[in-house]
Parts: C-alpha cells; sequence; structure tokens
C-alpha cells in the first residue's frame, strides 16, 4: 500500500465554490452491459455519478472505459448491432425507455471526443451551431453565446478578432477547446470527455485540465483518462475498469492512495497497462 | 563491400546495381503503354476535328436540318440533348442523391439492403437498350407521355440512375465518422446531421458522380431510338411533351447518309458532344475545386 504513496502525487482536494443549483445532474447506472452483437464488452456496472463531481474513468486500453461513457448519451446507438442490459437514469430519468428523446438527452448529455473534431466551417458556425439547431435564431443571442462560450473554453482571448475564419486552420489545442467550446454552447448538464487531452501537446493538456478545474463549478464532468495523474489531478472520484467490468470507485485521493482491490493497486503502481 | 547474408537476395553489388534495372524497365513499359493509349485517343480526336471543326460556323449551329448537306443544322438535336440533360437532371439526381443518402444513412443493414444493392450494381451493368424498351412500355404508352422529350428524358434518367447512387453512396462513405458524431453530440437529428455537415462533405464526390452519368446519357443513342426518338425533326423542343431528336441521333442519321457532306455534318455533331462534355467536366472540376478548398 505504501508504493501507491510514493508513486504517485495525489494533490489536496481542491475546495470548490458554490455550485450553481440548477441544471446539475447526477447519473445512475444500474447492472449495465453492453454487447456488440454476440460479443459482449461491459459487465454488470453499477455505478452512481453524483451531480456536481468530476468523474474519472481510468484503465488500461480495452477495459470499455469509452465504451461506457458513450453509454451515457446513447452514442453508442451509432453502431450496428450496439445492444444494452440493465439501465441508466440521467436526474431520474431511464434514457434507455422507448419513449426517450435521444436528441434531447444529447443535448443536456454534451460529449467532447479523442480527436478534436471542428465542422469545416467558421469558428463562429461552429459555436453557433448547436444553439442554432435547437432554435436560437437571433443573430445578437447568437453572438452572446458564442463570446461566452468561447470565453468559458479559454479561447475567446486568441480568436476574438478572426470569428469567420475557418476552425480548421486552428491549432490541435485550439481546436479541441474550441470542440468543447460548441459542446458548452447548448447548456449541457453534464459533459463527457472521451480522453480530450490525449492527443495534445504537455502545455494544451495543461491548459485542458485547468478548463476542467473551472468548468467543475457548474458542470458534471466525466472524463475518460489513460493518464493517471491526469485523473489525480482534475477529478473528484475514480472508477477503475478492467476488461469490460467497474473494479473499484471511489473518492480519488482514496484510490490512488488506499485502494481496496489489489487490481485496482497493481494498476496505479504500473504493475501493467 | 561484405556480404551479408539474408533469407533474401544477398546484398552483392550485381544485385545491387541489377534491380534499379528491372525497376526502370518497368516504368518504361508503363510509359510506353500509357503513351499508347493516349496517343491512340489523340489520333481519334484529331481526325474528328480535323473532320468536323471546318462546319463550325454560325449557321450549322442555328440551322435545322436539310435534305442539302451544306445547310443541314443541328440546332434542334442540340437543343433536344440540353432538354434530355435538363430532363435527367431534374429527376435522377435528387432520386439518385436521395436514394444514396436513404440507404447508406437510414436502412438498417439486413439482407434486403444487401439485395438491394446488388440489384443496383448490376443495373449499372444492364445495355442501355433495354432501358428503352423499358421507358418505351413505361413512359411512352402506360403514362401516355408519348414520344416526347419528356419520355426520353425519364428513359434516360433510369439509365443513369445506379451510376449516380453507387457514386454517391462511395462519397457518402468517404465522409469521416468524427463529423457525425460531433453533430450528433450536439443534439443534432440524423437528418441535421447529414444535411448539414454529411451532404456538404460528400459533395465533391457527388458531384464526380453526376457528371459521370451526364457524360454517359448525353452520348447514349439506343435508348433513345428504342422508345422512339424520331431521326428527322426540324423544330428544337418547346414544351417536355415535344418530339425530339438528339446530338448523337443526329450524328447517326448523317452517318447513315452516302454523301460525303453529310459525314462531315456527322462529325461536327460529334465534335459537338465532346465540347459539351469537355465544358461539363470543366465545371466539375472547377466545383469540385472549390467545394474541396472549403472543406
Amino acid at each position: 500500500m505504501n508504493q501507491s504513496q510514493t508513486i504517485l502525487q495525489v494533490p489536496t482536494v481542491k475546495s470548490h465554490a458554490p455550485k450553481t443549483a440548477d441544471a446539475i445532474a447526477a447519473v445512475t447506472v444500474n447492472h449495465v452491459g453492453f454487447f456488440y452483437g454476440a460479443h459482449q464488452a461491459l459487465f454488470d456496472i453499477c455505478l452512481n455519478i453524483p451531480a456536481g463531481e468530476v468523474m474519472a474513468f481510468i484503465g488500461p486500453s480495452g477495459c470499455g472505459k469509452s465504451t461506457f461513457l458513450r453509454t451515457l448519451n446513447r452514442m453508442n446507438d451509432l453502431i450496428a448491432g450496439a445492444r444494452l442490459t440493465g439501465s441508466v437514469t440521467v436526474a431520474g430519468e431511464d434514457i434507455y425507455a422507448n419513449s426517450t428523446d435521444v436528441v434531447s438527452l444529447r443535448k443536456r448529455v454534451g460529449m467532447v471526443f479523442q480527436k478534436s473534431n471542428p465542422f469545416p466551417k467558421s469558428i463562429f458556425d461552429n459555436v453557433a451551431y448547436g444553439p442554432r439547431i435547437h432554435g436560437v435564431s437571433n443573430k445578437n443571442e447568437l453572438e452572446e453565446i458564442v463570446e461566452l462560450c468561447l470565453m468559458r473554453a479559454d479561447l475567446w482571448s486568441e480568436v476574438k478578432d478572426r470569428l469567420f475564419a475557418s476552425a480548421l486552420n486552428l491549432s490541435g489545442g485550439q481546436q479541441q477547446r474550441l470542440c468543447i467550446a460548441r459542446a458548452l454552447a447548448v447548456k449541457p448538464e453534464i459533459l463527457l470527455m472521451d480522453e480530450p487531452a490525449s492527443a495534445l501537446d504537455p502545455r494544451s493538456t495543461a491548459r485542458i485540465e485547468d478548463l476542467i478545474g473551472e468548468l467543475r463549478k457548474d458542470f458534471t464532468i466525466v472524463i475518460v483518462t489513460h493518464n493517471m495523474q491526469q485523473a489525480a489531478r482534475v477529478s473528484d472520484r475514480t472508477a477503475f475498469f478492467f476488461e469490460g467490468k467497474l473494479i473499484e470507485e471511489s473518492d480519488t485521493r482514496q484510490l490512488f492512495t488506499k485502494p481496496v482491490q489489489k487490481q485496482t493497486e497493481d494498476y496505479i503502481t504500473g504493475r501493467f497497462g | 563491400m561484405s556480404e551479408i547474408s539474408t533469407p533474401h537476395t544477398p546484398l552483392t553489388r550485381r544485385n545491387i546495381l541489377a534491380r534499379p534495372q528491372s525497376e526502370s524497365l518497368f516504368v518504361a513499359f508503363s510509359l510506353l503503354i500509357v503513351s499508347g493509349a493516349l496517343l491512340f485517343l489523340c489520333v481519334l480526336i484529331v481526325q474528328l476535328l480535323i473532320d468536323g471543326l471546318p462546319r463550325f460556323e454560325l449557321s450549322f449551329f442555328t440551322g435545322t436540318p436539310s435534305r442539302i448537306a451544306e445547310r443541314a443544322g443541328i440546332f434542334p438535336a442540340l437543343m433536344g440533348s440540353l432538354w434530355l440533360m435538363g430532363i435527367v437532371a431534374i429527376f435522377a439526381v435528387p432520386l439518385g442523391v436521395g436514394a444514396a443518402v436513404y440507404l447508406e444513412e437510414y436502412a438498417p443493414k439486413n439482407w434486403l439492403t444487401g439485395f438491394i444493392e446488388l440489384n443496383i450494381a448490376n443495373l449499372a451493368g444492364v445495355p442501355s437498350i433495354i432501358y428503352g424498351l423499358l421507358g418505351l412500355q413505361l413512359f411512352v404508352r402506360i403514362c401516355g407521355f408519348e414520344r416526347s422529350v419528356l419520355s426520353g428524358g425519364l428513359t434516360l434518367s433510369l439509365v443513369v440512375l445506379p451510376v449516380i447512387i453507387i457514386a454517391a453512396r462511395e462519397a457518402l462513405r468517404n465522409v469521416p465518422k468524427s463529423l457525425r458524431e460531433g453533430a450528433l453530440a450536439l443534439g443534432a437529428t440524423q437528418w441535421q446531421s447529414i444535411f448539414h455537415h454529411v451532404l456538404p462533405n460528400a459533395t465533391p464526390g457527388i458531384l464526380t458522380g453526376c457528371i459521370l452519368a451526364f457524360s454517359r446519357a448525353i452520348g447514349e443513342t439506343a435508348p433513345l431510338i428504342t422508345m422512339g426518338a424520331l431521326t428527322y425533326v426540324a423544330t428544337a423542343p418547346s414544351t417536355p411533351l415535344s418530339a425530339f431528336t438528339a446530338l448523337p441521333i443526329q450524328a447517326f442519321n448523317w452517318i447513315s447518309r452516302p454523301q460525303a457532306a453529310f459525314h462531315t455534318n456527322a462529325a461536327a455533331a460529334i465534335s459537338l458532344l465532346l465540347v459539351v462534355l469537355l465544358t461539363f467536366n470543366i465545371i466539375a472540376v472547377i466545383l469540385r475545386a472549390k467545394l474541396e478548398r472549403r472543406n
């Protein structure tokens, strides 16, 4: 157990500013199994993601953490033969019920992908796309939303003079922050981030992590990362996955200093992964 | 130079010098074949232009067919071909792109869609005269459009529909998944993600497919003759239900006459066809370049 303490420096838990009370949701996952056709990728996952906190999913490659993340906003529906058993509840509603409106689910549960995927449009149109398709047509309103979201994503100062330039001309780190701004523009309650900094250099990564530190005040954030130090830096709670199963989930500090399961300890001390 | 023994050819001086030789031999051979093919094509086109270009004067373009070769003009045929292309554009393009969008984006992947895909691929290879027979029965007789430019255009639409569907599907398949996911993750409906992102991204490819389709349609003679396009028509079509003729049919008509002067006319008609085709292709290339730069 002592090995974990020396290998991983766990920062002191940051104190949070009081959270905005509205539009923060919790996710409850009950006995979820997930299948790609005949192949089972997730086994009996039970998890509770508290509102207003940052939860990290860690685990070796192929352990199912990205698959599980995508079940939370039903992005796996896009894959033929994908099937889920069990239930996933977001703010009290079963999101896999027949009556669920997937479109409004994805508005409430936003996602940022591993490889940034800005639209081949202008920076402004990228951020404005979400609000536009959800009914905002007033030009002033759109300009306000774009400015606000770019500021929150720590990108405004860099692009304010070229809002109508193509988003594809931005650097990798800037594109990822643009994708975050784009996700924020639809005012989600929960933000899912699938290894958002894995394709970025260390400086951009640090900026993204600072950004998460800022955003945690207003959103529930779930971040998948293969970088344990990153999980230790940014999250309140951490869940460790292995071979499609949830091995352990607890307070971040606790998981990294006093893990209960041996597999968890082996992973975080680098015995495998 | 020391010999390093490997399972493959040893790195001897002889073998090293031999390699570039066989490579350059292959390159030379390939160049020969390509030059041969291009040369053949050039000879064909040059011969055609030599025969036909002298006839390129205003009276040729504005005149109507005549028994006198020097007075025969191509105006009704040119207009007929343009009308046909217009009708193909109106019917085949939306239908073809729509079918491709449905098959690629909405249809469940089961045996039925697989069967449809197979059939479309086969239909692209069916001899076009069969479409002519279909057009004759369906459009001319059952629908009652008679032997009009509408029937001709619809028949040609059937001929090129498989080509457009296949090209459009390829273009849609090449749209990166990340683009769709980005849109859907914001709460877009499938139609919104297709209309705002996927289709614009696939447009260069779809455009190329449409140009290929037009190029094919403009030269098709057999289906038009089968469904009854007349070879002697003195006026350009004025309504979709007018009688019509087309450039390849007019050329065919002129070639069949014994007088050499008519053969010159035929060469001129075919040259005009080539010019129209070239124009289509240039427009397509420009449009593609513009769109791809935007993407």
